[in-house]
C-alpha cells in the first residue's frame, strides 16, 4: 500500500511538467495552423461583413497576442478552470463531461474485450508455436489489424443494422425515447455493440501477436525446460509458467494503448455518430477552438497518467521483482 | 386580390399586395396528422438565434419555432405567402415600407405578438446584429407602429422594395420583445431555448444527439401543424445519414445528407424517394474565383481561355450525376426575375483557349506548360472538391499547370479571403433571391479583407461598381432588373470570376412523410404542413 501511494504521488509530481508542455505545445500548433476560430464561424453561417467579423474578434478575444491568450489559459487552469469554449459557446468543464462517459463506455469496454479475448487466443496460438491453429490464428488477426477502422464500421453498420436490424445504425442511445433506469443501460449497450466491436477487433490482434510471440520466446527458456524435466502437466506449463511470464510486455502495451483507444475512437464515433470525447476533439480543431482542444488534451493526459499509475500497480503484483527495484537503496 | 400575372406585377411599380385568401399549404389541411418526424441533422449551430444568424444551418431547426414575416411559394402572386405579416407595400420613393401584421398570434409563452415586436426585431436585431440584415437593412432609421398590428419602415436612402420583398423570407425572423429588450441580445438564453410564434415549440437539445420540436397547440394556422414532434437526429458522418433512413430509424435526410454518389442505390429501396424539389430558393453556385493580382490573370484573354477549357456539362454530369445546371453566368436560371440568358457564353472549346493564350503571350515551354498557379478548391462540400480536381485536369490540356493546395474550412477562409494567397480558387456561394442580398459582393470592389464569399481578387472596374451602386438605390422594379441585366452581361464579358454550375440540394425521404418540398425554402420553412403517414 505505502509502495502505491509512493508511486502515485511520484507519478503527479512529474506529470505536472508534462501537462505543461502539452499544454504549450497544443497552444502554438494550433496557432501556427491558419484561419482562426472566427473564421471557421463565419464559415459555417455563411459569411458577414467587416464590422462583425472584428465585434466577434474582440468577443472571442482573438484581438489580444497569442502569448497573453496563452498565459491567461495558463493561469486559469492553475485554478482548475478550463475556461469557456468560444466555438460551442459553453464552459469546456461541462462540455468534456458531458462528452467523457460515452467515451470511456466505447474505449473502456473495447480495451477490455480487445485485452481478453487478445490475450486469450494468443495464449492458444502460442501453447504451440507454429501449429496450424497458431497460423490461422496470427493471419486472421493480422488481415484485421490491417483493416481500416471506419471501413470495418461502416461494415459492420451495413451487415448488422441495416440489413439484418440486429443493433441501431448509430447513436448512444435512442433519441427522446425517455428511458430510464435498467431499460436505459441496455439500450446504451445496445448501441455500443457494433462500435465496440469494431474498435475491439482492431486492436486484439496486437494484443494476440504480443502475446504468442511472448510465449514462442519463453517455450525457449531453461526454466521451462526444467519444468518439462519435472514431468509437469502441460496445460500447468502454459498457464503458470509460459503464459504468466509473457503477460508482462502485455500489460505494458495495455497502458500504452489506453491513449491510442482514445485517438482511435475519433474515426469510430464519427461512423456511429457517438458524441465523445474523440469527435469533440476533432471539432475543436475544425473549429480553431484552442482553448477547448486543450482541455480535451489535459484530461486525456491525465486519464493516460492515471492508466499508466494503474498500470504499473498491476506489474508489481505480476512480477515481484518489479516491486524490488523500486524500493530505495 | 387582384388578378396580375407574376410578369406583370414585376413590371408594376415595386407596389405589392400579398395574397391572404389562398395560402399555399391550404391543400395540407386534410390528411393525416399526429405522429413524430425524425430527421438527420448534420450540425449543430453555435448559435440557434435565426434573426442574428440568417443561414441555413440555423433555419433548418429554428424555422419552426421562429417564424419570418413571409415565406417564400411556388405559386402565390410574387413569389411570396404571408406568415407575420399578412400584406406589404413599398412607398415609390423607397424611402418607407408598410407591413400590415397577423392579429391574434401569440408567443410560445403566451405573450401576445404585436407590432412593437416587429420594431424592436429589427432596429436591434435584424440591422446590426444579422449576418445578412447588415446588408438589406443598412439605411434602415426606424420603424414606426402606428398601432398594434402595423409596422411603417423608414429608411435615410432609397430601398427598393423589390430587396425588401426578395429577403423577407431570410432576413425577418420576428423575436419577442418581452424576453430580449435591456438584455445583452447576443447572450440571451433564448438563443438556445428559442422562443417563437412558429408551429413548432423548442422543447430540447442533447447536445451531439438531438433537437426536440413539440407541436405548438395554440399555433395561428387553422389544423396546423400536422406532426407532433419532430427530432433532428445529429449525423455528421453522411453514411451514417443513408444507413439510418434504410434501417427506419429516420424518416428524411435534406440537404443533401445522403451523398450524390448513394442516391442512385438508395432510391431502389422500397419505400425511400428521393426528392429534388424544395431547393429552389437556396440555389448554390460553383464558381472559379480568380486572383487578379496575378499578372497573367489580370489579362481577360487568359481568363476567357480558362472558361474556355472548362467543360460545364462534363461537370453537371460526372461530378454532379446530373443533379446541378451549367451556368450561364452570374445569376442563376432559377432566379426567373433576374437571370438574363442573353450574355456573351464560353462553350468548351480548348483549341480556341490555346489559341488565346498563345495570343496574349503566354507560349508554351519546352515541357508544354505555359505558367504555374495555384489552385485552392473550398473544403465545404465534395463537389467544390472534386470539381478542384476536374480543373486541374481541365487547365492541364491549355498548358496550365494547376498546383492543388488543399485545406480545411478556417485555413481555407484566411487563405483565400484574408490573406489573398491563391490564384485560382473553386466557391459555392449562394444565390439568396436578389443579387443585392450576397451575388454583387463576389464582383464589387471595396470590401475588406477577411470577409467571406466576396470579391477579394483584387478586381476593380469604377463602371462595375458604378452599376451596382445603382442598381442598389434604384426604386423602380423594372428599371432595377435592368441594371442587373446589364450587370450580367459586363461580368459575362470581363469574367472577374467564372460562374460553371448551379445547384441545389437533395432530400431522401420515407414515402410516408407527406408534402416534402412544397416550397421553394422547404428545409428552411416552418413544416406546418409536413404530416407522416401512420
Amino acid at each position: 500500500m505505502k509502495r502505491a501511494l509512493r508511486l502515485i504521488g511520484r507519478r503527479a509530481v512529474s506529470s505536472i511538467p508534462v501537462l505543461l508542455i502539452v499544454v504549450v505545445g497544443t497552444f502554438f500548433l494550433l496557432e501556427s495552423a491558419s484561419g482562426d476560430a472566427v473564421d471557421a464561424y463565419l464559415v459555417s453561417i455563411g459569411g458577414g461583413d467587416a464590422a462583425l467579423m472584428e465585434q466577434l474578434r474582440r468577443s472571442y478575444g482573438l484581438d489580444r497576442s497569442a502569448l497573453s491568450r496563452l498565459g491567461l489559459y495558463i493561469s486559469s487552469l492553475l485554478r482548475f478552470d478550463l475556461g469557456w469554449s468560444v466555438a460551442f459557446n459553453r464552459p469546456i468543464a461541462g462540455l468534456i463531461l458531458e462528452r467523457l462517459p460515452n467515451t470511456l463506455y466505447l474505449m473502456g469496454s473495447a480495451t477490455a474485450l480487445s485485452f481478453a479475448f487478445g490475450t486469450l487466443l494468443g495464449i492458444l496460438a502460442g501453447a504451440r508455436p507454429g501449429s496450424l491453429r497458431d497460423r490461422v490464428l496470427s493471419i486472421g488477426s493480422l488481415a484485421l489489424y490491417a483493416v481500416p477502422g471506419f471501413w470495418l464500421g461502416l461494415v459492420l453498420a451495413i451487415t448488422f443494422a441495416v440489413q439484418l436490424r440486429w443493433f441501431p445504425t448509430s447513436g448512444i442511445e435512442t433519441v427522446a425515447s425517455g428511458k430510464q433506469g435498467l431499460d436505459r443501460v441496455l439500450d446504451i449497450a445496445r448501441h455500443l455493440v457494433l462500435p465496440v466491436s469494431a474498435l475491439a477487433m482492431i486492436y486484439l490482434a496486437l494484443f494476440l501477436r504480443l502475446m504468442r510471440a511472448g510465449m514462442a520466446e519463453i517455450w525457449r527458456l531453461d526454466f521451462v525446460r526444467s519444468a518439462r524435466a519435472k514431468g509437469l502437466a502441460r496445460r500447468r506449463i502454459v498457464l503458470r509458467h509460459v503464459a504468466r511470464n509473457a503477460l508482462l510486455p502485455v500489460v505494458t502495451m495495455l497502458g500504452l494503448q489506453a491513449a491510442s483507444m482514445l485517438g482511435g475512437s475519433v474515426v469510430i464515433e464519427s461512423v456511429f455518430a457517438i458524441p465523445g470525447f474523440g469527435r469533440l476533439a476533432q471539432e475543436a480543431v475544425g473549429l480553431r477552438d484552442a482553448p477547448l482542444l486543450m482541455g480535451i488534451i489535459v484530461v486525456s493526459a491525465v486519464l493516460v497518467i492515471l492508466v499508466n499509475i494503474v498500470i504499473d500497480l498491476v506489474y508489481g503484483l505480476l512480477d515481484p521483482r518489479v516491486g524490488a527495484s523500486e524500493r530505495p537503496a | 386580390m387582384p388578378s396580375l400575372s407574376r410578369r406583370s406585377l414585376l413590371q408594376g411599380t415595386g407596389l405589392l399586395l400579398a395574397s391572404t385568401a389562398l395560402p399555399s399549404w391550404s391543400f395540407g389541411q386534410d390528411g393525416p396528422s399526429g405522429g413524430r418526424l425524425v430527421v438527420a441533422a448534420d450540425s449543430e449551430p453555435r448559435n440557434l438565434n435565426p434573426a442574428i444568424v440568417a443561414s441555413n444551418g440555423v433555419f433548418f431547426v429554428a424555422s419552426k419555432v421562429i417564424e419570418p414575416l413571409a415565406e417564400a411559394d411556388f405559386e402565390a402572386e410574387g413569389g411570396l405567402v404571408p406568415r407575420l405579416a399578412v400584406s406589404w407595400e413599398g412607398s415609390e420613393d423607397g424611402l418607407t415600407a408598410t407591413f400590415r401584421l397577423r392579429e391574434g398570434v401569440t408567443w410560445h409563452d403566451g405573450e401576445p405578438f404585436t407590432s412593437a415586436d416587429v420594431a424592436f426585431s429589427a432596429i436591434e436585431v435584424w440591422k446590426p446584429l444579422q449576418n445578412l440584415g447588415r446588408i438589406v437593412f443598412a439605411n434602415l432609421d426606424s420603424v414606426d407602429t402606428p398601432d398594434a398590428h402595423t409596422a411603417v419602415f423608414n429608411f435615410s436612402r432609397p430601398t427598393p422594395f423589390q430587396l425588401l420583398r426578395n429577403a423577407l423570407p431570410v432576413v425577418t425572423s420576428v423575436l419577442p420583445r418581452h424576453l430580449y429588450e435591456g438584455t445583452d441580445i447576443a447572450a440571451n438564453p433564448a438563443n438556445a431555448q428559442l422562443v417563437g410564434t412558429g408551429p413548432f415549440r423548442f422543447a430540447e437539445y442533447r447536445p451531439g444527439e438531438y433537437y426536440r420540436l413539440e407541436r405548438n397547440p395554440d399555433y395561428w394556422g387553422e389544423g396546423l401543424p400536422k406532426l407532433d414532434e419532430i427530432v433532428y437526429r445529429v449525423l455528421p458522418d453522411r453514411a451514417a445519414a443513408a444507413g439510418a433512413l434504410e434501417a427506419e430509424e429516420i424518416h428524411l435526410a435534406a440537404f443533401s445528407a445522403v451523398p450524390l454518389a448513394d442516391l442512385a442505390r438508395i432510391a431502389e429501396v422500397p419505400g425511400i424517394e428521393v426528392v429534388t424539389k424544395g431547393y429552389e430558393g437556396l440555389t448554390y453556385q460553383l464558381v472559379v474565383e480568380i486572383n487578379h493580382r496575378r499578372e497573367e490573370l489580370a489579362n481577360v484573354d487568359v481568363r476567357r481561355a480558362i472558361a474556355h477549357a472548362i467543360d460545364k456539362n462534363y461537370v453537371v454530369d460526372t461530378i454532379f450525376l446530373g443533379y446541378a445546371t451549367a451556368a450561364a453566368g452570374l445569376v442563376p436560371h432559377n432566379s426567373v426575375e433576374f437571370f438574363n440568358p442573353e450574355v456573351p457564353q464560353y462553350e468548351f472549346d480548348p483549341a480556341r483557349a490555346n489559341e488565346l493564350l498563345d495570343a496574349a503571350g503566354y507560349p508554351r515551354g519546352d515541357d508544354g506548360v505555359r505558367f504555374s498557379l495555384r489552385l485552392l478548391p473550398a473544403p465545404y462540400f465534395n463537389e467544390t472538391r472534386q470539381f478542384g480536381d476536374y480543373l486541374r485536369q481541365a487547365l492541364a490540356e491549355i498548358g496550365i499547370d494547376a498546383q492543388l493546395v488543399n485545406n480545411d474550412s478556417a485555413a481555407h477562409q484566411q487563405a483565400v479571403y484574408t490573406d489573398h494567397d491563391f490564384d485560382l480558387a473553386v466557391a459555392p456561394p449562394v444565390f439568396r433571391g436578389d443579387p443585392a442580398i450576397s451575388t454583387t459582393i463576389l464582383v464589387r470592389s471595396g470590401t475588406p479583407a477577411g470577409v467571406t464569399f466576396s470579391n477579394q481578387g483584387g478586381y476593380a472596374d469604377p463602371e462595375l461598381d458604378a452599376l451596382i451602386d445603382q442598381a442598389a438605390e434604384t426604386v423602380d422594379t423594372e428599371e432595377r432588373t435592368q441594371l442587373y441585366n446589364e450587370l450580367q452581361v459586363k461580368v459575362a464579358e470581363d469574367l472577374p470570376l467564372i460562374n460553371v454550375a448551379e445547384w441545389g440540394f437533395i432530400t431522401v425521404a420515407r414515402d410516408t412523410v407527406l408534402n416534402v418540398g412544397n416550397n421553394p425554402r422547404w428545409a428552411v420553412s416552418n413544416w406546418a404542413d409536413t404530416a407522416l403517414q401512420q
